[in-house]
């Protein structure tokens, strides 16, 4: 059965230029870049080199990139290492609801330590006012972090507006642009942005290796100790052809982001519309036009994710849901609910999240296939029962 | 992470859909938390003769529901109610630990529709 992937917003296949450069540092450049001599030379050429690339596309300087395992540790340390940084000015961290796991379990965390966070609210289309950041920020506030585009709905943040917030009253600002970076274009000065998070799996590289920018002069304790890598603020031999797979990565996705975003972007609205004029009772959760190309998260009234994703998967369709039965907290999606979305249409929602090698072909079969699914779902459910008792009713 | 016999039964639901005046349902679960079951029953003579489901929830959710009408159907209400949520699971081959409430769920719609049977007898 040939399967169709839409779910790049989880992961993405690796890029092919991408694998040929890791599997060729893999093989050829074993040395650790913390030496001397050639090996060591040429490995911390090709860390550099990458090092170079991400920061070419967002503005900064090459000493401002540093590597990390992923998007999740560049959160991690963005978080807690400006908090423990800067703790001579205050213990106040500003965040929102719908942030990544990777930044709402770090603050959680840092509250446990005696830190206070603000946890910023969304509108229904998963945008955070900027007025509520404005009256957030407090003179002990160390930190904004607010993500760019977020993962499940794809909603896009103000960001420029939010540097600029965070610049004028002097607050350090972190933004997660896993979903964002090499999608669209960021520019660090331009967007005050003071750090950010990058994911090499998210963009067709590998997993387990990431990055974090992060501008000059911005006060930062270590979260992790050991060797004199990445300025000791993330020790530990680096990964070479993962870093490199990144930089390979970044590369190609910046070559070809403006053409590939336009063609995701028609495929996207092309299954949007093809959903909703095959099947009734569903609405669209995020952003209807400030969202991410690749990105469209829709919810199915009176039916559950999780029947849905394997009932797709049966037909080689692989998709995600906020539905609480597909993550192991048996809570839906913590971005739904907050923006304002009532649990039970929460738990039938399925993300679509479109990539590169997505074609409209691909397309045509999941619009096919997606009404028969939700209809033999609907068939087993007694809410949908109960909706149709009550619609006879009134007719 | 699910057995082959809790996809079969999702993929092939055993006794789904409504049932005409049921001696007895049991209706358990919520949408708010994802799931929510009923379960019909038809008893002659103490027997449960038909058994009928409708889910709203997960794979487990479906594959539980219809686990319970196979081993309900035909057996007499005193031996319908010895089967636990356990058993529910073992004859699915197992559940995923996070899942093991949704065997509950069918034991709680089976209890609760042969309950409601039970008074509908008393009160008449």
């Amino acid at each position: 059965m040939k399967r169709i992937y839409l779910d790049h917003n989880a992961t993405t296949p690796v890029h092919p230029e991408v694998a040929d450069e890791v599997c060729r540092r893999l093989r050829e450049d074993f040395g650790n870049a913390g030496t001397l001599y050639s090996y060591g030379r040429e490995a911390k050429k090709l860390v550099d080199d990458a090092r170079e690339m991400i920061a070419s596309v967002v503005g900064a300087k090459r000493e401002e990139i540093l590597f990390t395992s992923g998007g999740t540790e560049s959160d991690n340390m963005a978080v807690r290492g400006v908090a423990y940084g800067n703790i001579n000015k205050g213990r106040h961290l500003i965040t929102s609801t719908i942030e990544h796991h990777a930044i709402l379990e770090t603050c959680k965390a840092l509250e446990k330590e005696g830190f206070e966070v603000t946890y910023l609210p969304v509108d229904e289309y998963g945008t955070i006012k900027l007025d509520e950041l404005k009256n957030a920020i407090r003179s002990d506030t160390t930190l904004i972090t607010i993500m760019h585009a977020n993962n499940e709905t794809g909603t896009i943040q103000h960001v420029s507006e939010i540097g600029r917030i965070a610049r004028e009253k002097g607050v350090t600002f972190h933004t997660d642009t896993v979903q964002t970076f090499g999608k669209i274009g960021i520019n660090v000065d331009g967007m005050n942005i003071d750090l950010l998070s990058v994911s090499a799996h998210k963009l067709h590289g590998p997993k387990g290796v990431g990055a974090l920018y992060m501008r000059k002069g911005v006060k930062m304790k270590p979260v992790m100790f050991g060797g004199h890598q990445e300025r000791k603020l993330r020790p530990g031999t680096h990964n070479v052809p993962g870093i490199a797979g990144l930089g390979k990565a970044v590369e190609v996705a910046a070559r070809d982001m403006e053409g590939e975003g336009e063609r995701l972007l028609k495929l996207r609205e092309r299954l949007w519309e093809g959903i909703k004029a095959n099947i009734p009772h569903i609405r669209l959760n995020g952003h209807p036009t400030e969202r991410l190309k690749n990105t469209l998260n829709v919810s199915f009234e009176f039916v559950e994710g999780e029947s849905l994703i394997l009932s797709l998967d049966d037909l080689g369709i692989c998709v995600a849901s906020g539905s609480a039965c597909t993550s192991d907290s048996l809570e839906p999606s913590h971005v739904l609910l907050a923006m304002g979305c009532v649990p039970e249409v929460a738990h039938g929602s399925l993300r679509f999240s479109l990539g590169g090698g997505n074609t409209d072909e691909e397309i045509k079969l999941v619009i096919q296939a997606l009404p028969k699914v939700v209809e033999r779902m609907r068939s087993m459910s007694p809410l949908y029962r109960e909706f149709l008792k009550k619609q006879k009713a009134t007719e | 992470m699910y057995s082959e016999k809790v996809m079969d039964h999702f993929r092939n639901p055993r006794n789904m859909g409504e049932m005409e005046n049921p001696d007895g349902v049991g209706k358990v679960g919520n949408p708010v938390c994802g799931d929510m079951m009923e379960l019909y029953i038809k008893v002659e003579n103490d027997v449960i003769t038909d058994v009928k489901f409708m889910t709203f929830g997960c794979g487990a959710a479906i594959a539980t529901s219809s686990m319970v009408t196979e081993l309900v159907k035909g057996k007499t209400l005193d031996e319908a109610l010895k089967i636990s949520n356990a058993t529910v699971a073992e004859a699915l081959d197992g559940l995923p630990p996070v899942k093991m409430h949704c065997s509950v769920l069918a034991e709680d719609a089976l209890k609760g529709a042969i309950e409601d049977y039970r008074n509908k007898q008393k009160s008449r």
